[in-house]
């Protein structure tokens, strides 16, 4: 059989890597190139880790992730709101200060530059946090897009090691580290304070993990980088916090349906049939794609995204073909895995929206064979609603 | 890992015992991760060396099994089919499919367990 490529002891050349490259290969990780980063996808069975361990862990304790990679882009200004407004399909318009939404930014077709979190920081003040493979075009779009703005735009992808400490007990251990009161902090705001003794640090509770959590930006220095880390772990450790590879963070998303630039979304796919439209503000007068979009929805969407879930036995992977029962090709799988916590076998795909009812019964060719699925209603996972607080 | 002495490995990483039992190896697991799928022939199926003959999947990948040597299938572990992950927990134990060998000289042609273990560690250090 062909296997995945061991970790080796050398960082492939023009491979970029985070500050906490050498913790990761200290604990054992299993590193793959994603995007031109040196990465993590999943750590050692010998320290409880391993994809299915991790992605439980999140959905059950907490679990945490080096996602440096991630860029940020920061625009600052007297007209910074009317520039992340031209830019970008949310209304951000409607952000207090400390406020994060998810948003993306669009070609003029209407198709996908990137999807992104904007933060507001400031009265004038928003940072834009994008995907690792769309750094540099992201940055060259946005800049050349804003220069009618009184607005500075700054690329800051490299001033931060962000760290992501996601599930139920994330609170609970980041609490342990910060004189911020985390309690205040509702799900997508953000605050500030002291980390392991660094002051001033951003805290969103934001993630990619269909799960509560928090991301934080500390500096992007080697030692403070492995320092945060290894507390992140100690801390963490009366809650069994395990450390997370991008593995555990794909099968996450994946069953939280939450899309990934390249595979739901991409430069030829549109705004409605990524099925994202609560999003995108039409009722703002003017943003870059806003034109097409209009055309694009009275004309009706060509193919539109749902989710699988296999009847037969069989695994879905990215790329797979969508077949109708009469095995003429209708469709593709964007991404397809196991999902660790629900134990089913799910796929995101695009198809007709004939097809796209749920309950509708599909196959997916899988090397050669059809194999039954059914579209199910997404997200596959939600998190359960916390308990009416008792004190 | 001790690579037991009892059988002979491929470079694509399955091991094969002399009375035709075959399996992957513990560095395949280990570099597959959690193990999800495993598709095998059926019984009676003709398999052959070099070629492909059934698949396994962890969570990230899917990845072919080769035949270590020709022959026909004699027995499916039928138990892989629900508890795939025994092959986490002891890969040179959970067998995969046993055959009856065309012409049992083939494996000569394979490593033994110690030059299979150089092969491993000079793999991993390219």
């Amino acid at each position: 059989m062909s296997v995945v490529e061991a970790s080796s002891p050398v960082v492939p050349k023009n491979v970029r890597k985070t500050a906490l490259n050498a913790v990761h290969r200290q604990m054992g990780a299993k590193m793959v190139e994603f995007n031109g980063w040196d990465m993590p996808v999943e750590y050692p069975a010998s320290i409880g880790c391993g994809i299915i361990a991790e992605h439980m862990a999140v959905r059950t304790g907490v679990g945490i992730f080096d996602v440096s990679h991630m860029g940020d882009i920061r625009l600052a200004g007297r007209e910074a709101l009317a520039a992340v407004q031209h830019i970008s399909m949310n209304d951000a318009s409607r952000l207090a200060i400390g406020q994060a939404q998810y948003s993306a930014l669009l070609y003029p077709q209407g198709t996908f530059v990137d999807d992104v979190i904007v933060h507001r920081l400031g009265e004038d003040e928003y940072l834009l946090v994008i995907n690792a493979g769309t750094r540099e075009k992201d940055f060259s779009w946005v800049r050349d897009n804003t220069r009618q703005f009184d607005c500075k735009v700054e690329h800051l992808s490299d001033d931060f090691t962000q760290i992501a400490i996601q599930g139920p007990k994330g609170v609970d251990v980041l609490q342990k580290l910060t004189d911020a009161d985390l309690s205040a902090v509702k799900f997508y705001w953000l605050t500030r304070g002291t980390i392991c003794g660094l002051k001033n640090i951003l805290m969103g509770r934001t993630g990619y993990t269909a799960e509560d959590g928090f991301e934080i930006y500390i500096p992007p220095d080697e030692p403070t980088s492995a320092r945060v880390w290894y507390a992140i772990l100690e801390a963490g450790k009366e809650f069994g916090v395990v450390s997370c590879g991008l593995g555990a963070r794909n099968t996450l998303r994946l069953e939280g349906k939450l899309p990934l630039y390249g595979h739901e979304i991409t430069d030829t796919i549109n705004v409605w049939e990524a099925g994202l439209d609560r999003f995108c503000k039409m009722e703002k007068p003017e943003f870059i794609g806003r034109e097409a979009l209009e055309k694009a929805k009275a004309e009706g969407v060509k193919k539109t995204l749902v989710g699988l879930e296999m009847v037969d036995r069989g695994i879905a992977r990215d790329g797979y073909k969508i077949l109708d029962e009469s095995g003429r090709e209708i469709g593709y799988v964007t991404s397809g895995s196991p999902a660790p916590f629900l134990k089913k076998n799910i796929a995101l795909a695009y198809v007709p929206p004939e097809q796209a009812a749920v309950g509708t019964t599909v196959k997916v060719d899988i090397r050669g064979q059809g194999v039954k699925a059914q579209v199910v209603p997404t997200p596959f996972y939600k998190r359960p609603k916390k308990a009416a607080k008792s004190e | 890992m001790h690579y037991p002495t009892d059988r002979k490995y491929t470079r694509e990483h399955e091991w094969i015992i002399a009375d035709g039992t075959i399996g992957i190896t513990h560095h395949a697991q280990d570099s597959l991760g959690d193990i999800v799928f495993v598709e095998l022939p059926k019984v009676g199926t003709v398999i052959t060396v070099g070629k492909p003959f059934g698949t396994v999947e962890s969570v990230k990948a899917v990845s072919d099994l080769f035949a270590p040597a020709s022959g026909t299938v004699t027995a499916v572990n039928e138990e892989l089919a629900t508890a795939p992950e025994k092959v986490n927990k002891d890969a040179h134990g959970a067998w995969m499919v046993k055959i009856k060998m065309k012409d049992p000289a083939e494996m000569n042609a394979l490593l033994s367990a110690p030059d299979y273990e150089k092969f491993v560690s000079e793999e991993a250090g390219h």
